[in-house]
């Protein structure tokens, strides 16, 4: 890992995980750039706003959080909320364990911090077998660097131009899209494809559950279904990548 | 809200970035999960992504759209017909995006 070989191999695993995130990261940028803007458009001040982004860092658990906030609802509901939008974190927190869990604990907390969803996938797709590996840390921060310069000079620009930008031309919807490019790439084989059309419709028949559980409850079933169907009904050896 | 409750609401919610994101490496102690949960979040990060993604374009205030002439369904129509095409990531969203814009500032849907 200290060799001269280990460094190099470090360096380009630092750029192989920036290189990765580049493409699927563009629709985020307009995500954290609607996010600049709903901040300010919900009152925040714009040191408040900047605070927010630079420390809470989890786009969908702010856009969860404003309008509560703005609303002057008690802080344990915005809390909560929050809570609820990032619970798929406590679920990927399990996975990354696998990998981080032999660290110390403020190197382990350091590291999660900064995990946003697309280094998520990103990471399991470059790193599908669940052991730590020398590889591992290169290729994440050259990730989450990425990732969170793409999110925070967007968010930053959108604080400062709040007042600019039409929010009927309803560019928040570019993440989505981006998500949903996401979700193409990540299928591999028929489990999958049920799994995930399971969890889509889940998410839309609970939808009117509060505080986003829909998302939890198409977490469960979409998760649920695929290990099923693993069981009942294995997917061929490729498929399964 | 004022700004310092505002202020005490940002503080927590970073907490909640934090624990959140660390949920399972906060503890010291060495645990195992069992392997049938580690199969199982192989599936996690794709039921989050359809989970978030299939509300934000079939519902309009939480109704499912009923009108074929809705930007957001032809954004992603748009990009599902890409992606299948090319494979490619940005171009979903360059191309969801721009139709999308389209039709609302060209067609005004």
């Amino acid at each position: 890992m200290t060799t001269n070989a280990g460094a190099v191999n470090h360096r380009e695993e630092f750029r192989r995980g920036l290189r990765e995130i580049v493409e699927p990261s563009f629709g985020i940028s307009a995500w954290a750039l609607v996010t600049g803007v709903a901040m300010i458009k919900s009152g925040l001040s714009v040191p408040l706003a900047t605070l927010m982004s630079l420390a809470v860092y989890a786009g969908s658990a702010q856009l969860a959080a404003l309008p509560l906030m703005a609303a002057g609802a008690p802080l344990w509901v915005v809390w909560a909320a929050a809570f609820c939008m990032n619970l798929r974190f406590v679920i990927f927190s399990a996975h990354w364990r696998k990998y981080f869990g032999h660290f110390p604990r403020a190197k382990r907390l350091a590291l999660t911090y900064v995990a946003a969803d697309l280094n998520y996938v990103l990471f399991v797709r470059r790193f599908p077998d669940p052991e730590p590996s020398p590889e591992q840390v290169p290729y994440y921060l050259g990730s989450v660097c990425w990732s969170w310069l793409s999110w925070e000079i967007p968010s930053l620009i959108g604080i400062a131009l709040a007042d600019r930008i039409p929010a009927e031309w309803d560019l928040g919807f570019a993440g989505v899209l981006a998500l949903l490019g996401l979700a193409y790439s990540t299928l591999s084989g028929r489990n999958s494809w049920v799994a995930a059309l399971v969890a889509a419709a889940a998410a839309v028949a609970a939808f009117h559950l509060p505080l986003k559980l829909n998302i939890v409850v198409a977490i469960a079933a979409g998760v649920g279904v695929g290990m099923l169907l693993d069981r009942l009904w294995p997917d061929s050896a490729e498929a399964r990548r | 809200m004022s700004g310092a409750q505002s202020f005490v609401a940002i503080l927590g919610l970073t907490a909640i970035s934090v624990v959140t994101r660390g949920f399972f490496l906060l503890s010291a102690r060495e645990w195992r999960l069992p392997p049938w949960l580690t199969r199982g979040l192989r599936y996690a990060p794709l039921a989050a992504l359809a989970g978030i993604v299939a509300p934000e374009i079939l519902l309009a205030n939480g109704a499912l759209v009923g009108d074929w002439k809705d930007p957001r369904l032809l954004a992603a129509a748009a990009g599902t017909a890409y992606f299948c095409w090319r494979r490619g990531i940005l171009g979903t969203i360059v191309i969801g995006t721009g139709l999308m814009l389209a039709a609302k500032l060209g067609l005004g849907w």
